[in-house]
């Protein structure tokens, strides 16, 4: 097996693979994150047969965190692979904060969480802005203090897909891409390195100051959401409320009782970060 | 970089840190993320933590344990609560509802329930108050997983549970047992004697009186299946003996005897072994007899590797073909294993 350990915001990661490869662009990609010795969890790449590690590789997923019945995936898909693990490993096994399926950003201390269905925008908005003079934090998990109700970063490699691939190709042309991984079972996908004051900063939260629901792909248009349905919305976006208990109740509630929520629809990345900015504006 | 394995060999390190905690207090970090790992792969993470909630372990592990600690409080929150769901479906029903394994450890509150995972609910009511009990279930909103009319028969006909029921608005599966063993393994449990002699707990359920319960718990463990997660089962039965053998000075000769009158004596003497071997469980010496056939066990038992991946292949897929030579004569075996061979099952957890 060979391993690489990463960190990411208050997470690490122990990431074994029977393949070299899968762990050499893991290493490139997060050449800059710290590598913790003692980590929260263990991610594995396996070949699904013994002899499927050299034939048509095909590899299984596991993890301390299971959900039955993962697919495999083509050795070539095998950095989504671990990302499906990684993620699974936090959205079931994380106590330590309430977390969102949000992405999230930061400007003068105060953050923008911004949350949304697989589609909604939330993942290439966070990428765009992060590009433009806020700082990105995380496009999959915002982690919200039980304690102070502050917004963690959670600063993974961001994961681009279908038509973001070409939209942060001419948004960042600098930044540093993994490899492309075409036709794998969510589309596209090519991963992004997040910005290095994003992994710089990546142990300091922000305040949330505003929340967002982006709807990619309609009319231009915002619409303030009362705390009653946030509250729900949000309780469907938390992979961890239920199990949270009394204390994820608490944490969601002062979350959205403290913080302003608008539904925003947009055409591209222009027109949101105006309305965004427009909001920002008048906090 | 290729990966150093810990100090360590393997499953001994998770067997060794829940007998004496304080051992895990020495270890490097290598073999903190290979004992963790592990004792997720087991469900035994809870346990564990529990068993070092109050020691002085390093920084990130202290963060692991109080998760573990958040997920153990959750189960057992949630696993009550099923039982009190199950009671007020069931409040017509005369028969003793007998609450079984991780359910009946949460609601008497013994050892065995301290950081246990606790996924469904079992119980146990009389064979023939089955069907009352199923209709009351389904009344409340308990719902068929298995809509296959040849899984669903099979299990009517020869099982000791009925097809699992899933609750449509909780999510949560009841297994309705009339007894502990399938209808067609050769151990024959007397099971009108174990719910005669169950014992009423508070909230209007019983539970097994001691000797049963580990009597049930060594038929689960060694006596239906293929050893998959035994560890977990194995501290279970740790605790119960650990517990039940300190109250009274004759528990070691009544649980023999009504092993005996369960046909289980050889399931309950071997569980016992076993759990002293890895766990230092107390049993009496002349219960002490070390065989070949305990070194396989506990060789069976022990297949976890640093990584948590089950190791010894050839070896658990022989105690799968056990599991079903356990279960079902030979010519039933064939037929069933053609069909489901037919129909595409695979034996996926190999």
């Amino acid at each position: 097996m060979h391993e690489t350990n990463i960190q990411v915001g208050p997470a690490s990661f122990r990431i074994g693979s029977v393949w070299k490869e899968v762990i050499d662009q893991i290493e490139m990609l997060y050449a800059s994150y710290p590598k913790p010795k003692l980590t929260d969890y263990t991610v594995t790449l396996d070949a699904v047969r013994p002899w499927r590690r050299f034939i048509r590789p095909s590899a299984a997923i596991n993890g301390d965190f299971m959900l039955p019945d993962a697919a495999p995936l083509p050795l070539d898909h095998g950095l989504l692979g671990v990302e499906m693990g990684v993620n699974l490993q936090m959205a079931l096994g994380w106590r330590r904060q309430l977390i969102l399926h949000a992405s999230s950003v930061e400007k003068d201390g105060k953050s923008l969480i911004m949350s949304g269905e697989s589609g909604s925008g939330k993942s290439t908005l966070s990428a765009i802005l992060g590009h433009r003079g806020w700082r990105f934090m995380g496009d999959e998990f915002a982690l919200i203090n039980h304690d102070n109700g502050f917004a963690m970063p959670y600063p993974r490699m961001i994961s681009l897909k279908n038509e973001a691939i070409k939209t942060m190709k001419k948004e960042a042309p600098h930044a540093q891409f993994g490899p492309l991984m075409k036709d794998t079972p969510k589309g596209d996908i090519q991963h992004i390195v997040p910005p290095a004051d994003a992994i710089r900063k990546m142990e300091q939260g922000a305040k949330p100051a505003l929340l967002l629901f982006p709807n990619f792909g309609y009319d231009a248009e915002i619409r303030e959401i009362f705390p009653s349905e946030v509250f729900m919305r949000l309780t469907q976006a938390s992979t961890n409320f239920v199990g949270l208990g009394e204390t994820g109740f608490n944490t969601l509630k002062r979350l959205v009782l403290d913080v302003p929520a608008f539904e925003i629809a947009y055409q591209n990345g222009d027109e949101a970060e105006n309305m965004i900015n427009q909001l920002w504006e008048q906090l | 970089m290729m990966s150093k394995a810990g100090f360590y060999p393997d499953t001994w390190l998770l067997v060794d840190c829940l007998r004496e905690p304080d051992r895990a207090l020495r270890l490097n970090d290598a073999d903190w993320v290979a004992l963790i790992t592990m004792a997720r792969a087991e469900t035994l993470m809870g346990t564990l933590a529990y068993r070092l909630k109050d020691k002085k372990v390093p920084k990130p592990v202290e963060h692991i344990i109080s998760d573990a600690l958040i997920d153990s409080e959750y189960q057992y929150r949630s696993a009550l609560w099923e039982v009190d769901c199950a009671r007020r479906a069931l409040q017509s029903y005369d028969g003793p509802v007998v609450l079984m394994k991780g359910s009946a450890y949460a609601a008497a509150g013994i050892e065995a329930s301290h950081g246990r995972s606790i996924g469904d609910l079992d119980i146990m009511v009389s064979e023939g108050g089955l069907k009352e009990v199923e209709s009351l279930l389904i009344k409340a909103g308990w719902e068929w997983v298995k809509e296959d009319d040849y899984d669903d028969a099979y299990y009517r006909d020869y099982m000791h549970e009925l097809p699992p029921l899933i609750h449509k608005e909780r999510d949560r599966m009841i297994d309705v047992h009339h007894t502990i063993l399938p209808k067609t393994a050769k151990p024959n449990p007397n099971a009108l004697a174990m719910i005669a002699d169950a014992i009423p707990i508070e909230d209007g359920h019983y539970i097994f009186m001691p000797e049963d319960m580990v009597c049930h718990c060594a038929a689960h463990l060694m006596a239906d299946g293929d050893l998959a997660g035994g560890l977990r089962n194995l501290w279970d039965m740790h605790c119960l003996l650990s517990d039940f053998s300190g109250a009274a000075g004759d528990f070691w000769m009544r649980l023999k005897q009504r092993a005996q009158q369960h046909e289980l004596w050889d399931a309950v003497h071997l569980s016992a072994r076993q759990a002293n071997a890895l766990y230092g469980t107390p049993i009496p010496t002349d219960w002490m007899q070390w065989s070949m056939r305990d070194t396989l066990f506990q060789k069976r038992l022990l297949a976890r590797n640093s990584w948590g991946q089950q190791r010894h292949k050839l070896l658990r897929f022989a105690f799968y073909i056990r599991s079903h030579w356990l279960r079902m004569p030979p010519l039933m075996l064939t037929k069933h294993l053609l069909t489901k061979w037919r129909k595409g099952h695979k034996a996926h957890e190999l």
